[in-house]
């Protein structure tokens, strides 16, 4: 019996959140006195996870896994967790992940706990500590099926080194055609930037700036920082900004080390979407923002002329430390 | 087209949330419900299959007696039955299967669910309701168009957006992009009188397991103040956010 953890690649590359999820099994296994095995699929170069805890990594190469796949990639999660007599499943929070989570829960018919904040409590119940509305509150929730899913949000338990060599092997599962019946025609994705999920760092922005014209200076911010971009509800309803970086409570939710927020005023449903970000910093004209309440960090002032300084400090700041 | 929307019975997205009982229970004090933000697109969307292309919309909820309020709301804005499982829904497996009994026994071609609900952020019912009755799935989904038995669909992935080709049945996690914003409707006086009249069928549910319990609560830390930087000392947030947050 191994704990098994899926850890996504893209193009071939394995994400930060694979190293994440990977030790987080690590100290799952630790609590249980067992081993980690990791499902990769097409991901190219796979020993590094050996540095993060995993003991045996089964690799997965398969063409009909090109395009991500709900279906297909949950029955290669299922015949590996037979294959590895696992109880226990860990996944990222990505988009690809918590869509294949619950229809592997219904093959294996195990619990899921998704948006989990840290190693579990307990393992006798096996109690895990998860976000709940909206990063508005933590719920505690015993998961009571035998076989247990665990998605943990990105950055909340961070990389630990767990030095050692994982043993690979291949794995071919069986791909029956019924599970290709959602077929991906074109994939439109920005490539070479920082995604909000990806991201150790967001830098967003409301609509403090005034119209789309003034995003340079954001995006120049996000460019030095190795940030993602993001912006409030009301920046997206207008046009200025694309859907997918809307952030809050019906947007996508933030967990970044650092998130700036510029220009944007702290409604409750934009706090609730970032609350889980550890570090806050607001960049505002106006000091009664509610932004202010919930930030660690403020600066009361004009966008327009804080951020440029801002740019060059840091550019500085950063050729002084490389 | 028989469609049937997934509709959850959420806090209103400004309200404060509280627990009671030994932080165990939800504080419902003082608290106004509403259609969940995620179900409320998929329902407008639904509508415009009702009226653009021909296709009835139930709508269905897991809840208690408190839940019909937002279904009657369901049905003000165009629904055209209503069904509640009667069961409390604490569990997302758990409800998933009261609705894949809801799918299996109404012969529904297109299921809509929001992505996740905003209170308990489980993000796991319309997976398993599309595995449990057998249907292809598509989650974070911001279009879909249907011709006869075709859907192409357009979900939100990390950094961007796919686009598929699929068939009905079809389960859709929905959200924000399905339709506008500005495209939600507000029930109108006739739409609020007929819903009296529509049908609002209560169950009993199917038998299954609760496969995970929330057994308590807690609110995150209260925050220290905010360290206000001068305008004119950005070097000062720098230092910092280096030598003290750590995060540069």
């Amino acid at each position: 019996m191994s704990v098994l953890v899926y850890t996504e690649s893209d193009q071939g590359k394995l994400k930060k959140a694979a190293f994440e999820v990977a030790s987080y099994a690590k100290e799952v296994a630790n609590q249980l006195g067992t081993t980690v095995t990791a499902v990769t699929i097409n991901a190219d170069n796979t020993a590094e996870l050996g540095n993060y805890g995993v003991d045996k990594i089964l690799n997965v190469s398969a063409d009909a896994l090109k395009d991500f796949n709900a279906k297909a990639y949950a029955s290669t999660l299922h015949q590996a967790a037979a294959k590895e007599d696992t109880n226990v499943v860990i996944i990222s929070s990505s988009a690809d992940s918590k869509t294949l989570a619950p229809i592997l829960a219904v093959n294996l018919n195990a619990g899921y706990a998704s948006n989990v904040v840290a190693a579990p409590s307990s393992t006798s119940p096996f109690t895990v500590k998860r976000t709940a509305f909206t990063n508005k509150a933590f719920n505690m929730t015993e998961i009571n099926s035998d076989v247990k899913i665990i998605g943990v949000s990105n950055n909340a338990f961070g990389l630990v080194e767990n030095e050692g060599a994982a043993a690979a092997e291949a794995f071919s599962p069986n791909l029956d055609d019924s599970l290709f019946g959602v077929k991906v025609d074109s994939v439109d994705k920005v490539t070479g930037k920082v995604t909000i999920a990806d991201a150790d760092v967001v830098v967003s922005a409301g609509r403090g700036l005034k119209g789309p014209e003034n995003w340079g200076m954001v995006e120049e911010l996000a460019d030095v920082l190795g940030a993602a971009t993001a912006c409030s509800k009301p920046v997206s309803d207008l046009g200025w900004r694309p859907h997918g970086e809307h952030v809050g409570q019906t947007g996508k939710p933030v967990a970044s080390n650092l998130y700036i927020a510029i220009g944007i005023s702290g409604a409750i449903q934009h706090l609730a979407g970032i609350n889980a970000s550890k570090v806050k910093v607001v960049i505002n004209t106006d000091p009664e923002a509610p932004f202010f309440k919930a930030a660690d960090y403020g600066v009361v002032g004009d966008a327009f002329e804080v951020v440029p300084q801002l740019i060059e400090k840091l550019k500085e700041f950063k050729a002084n430390n490389a | 087209m028989k469609i049937l929307v997934c509709i959850s019975h959420v806090p209103d997205t400004t309200s404060k949330i509280n627990f009671t009982e030994g932080d165990t229970k939800f504080d419902t004090n003082g608290v106004q419900f509403v259609i969940n933000p995620n179900d409320e697109f998929g329902l407008t969307r639904a509508m415009w299959f009702k009226e653009k292309q021909g296709a009835s919309v139930d709508v269905v909820n897991v809840g208690g007696a408190e839940t019909e309020p937002t279904l009657r709301k369901a049905l003000a804005i165009g629904a055209d039955k209503a069904i509640r499982v009667n069961a409390a829904a604490t569990d997302g497996f758990f409800v998933a299967k009261q609705l894949a009994a809801v799918v299996k026994d109404g012969g529904y071609d297109l299921v809509i669910a929001g992505r996740e609900s905003i209170d308990y952020n489980g993000g796991m019912v319309p997976g398993m309701l599309a595995e449990l009755t057998g249907a292809n799935f598509v989650n974070t989904c911001i279009g879909l168009e249907i011709d006869g038995t075709s859907a192409t669909a357009v979900r939100e992935i990390d950094g961007g957006k796919e686009t598929s080709k699929t068939s009905l049945p079809l389960v859709i996690g929905g959200q924000k992009g399905l339709v506008e914003e500005t495209d939600l409707r507000i029930p109108n006086m006739r739409g609020i009188m007929m819903a009296r009249k529509k049908p609002l069928n209560v169950i009993d549910p199917v038998d299954a397991a609760k496969e995970t319990t929330a057994v308590k609560f807690e609110k995150p830390a209260p925050r220290g103040a905010v360290k206000l930087v001068d305008a004119g000392n950005i070097d000062e947030l720098i230092n910092l956010l280096h030598n003290e947050a750590k995060v540069i």
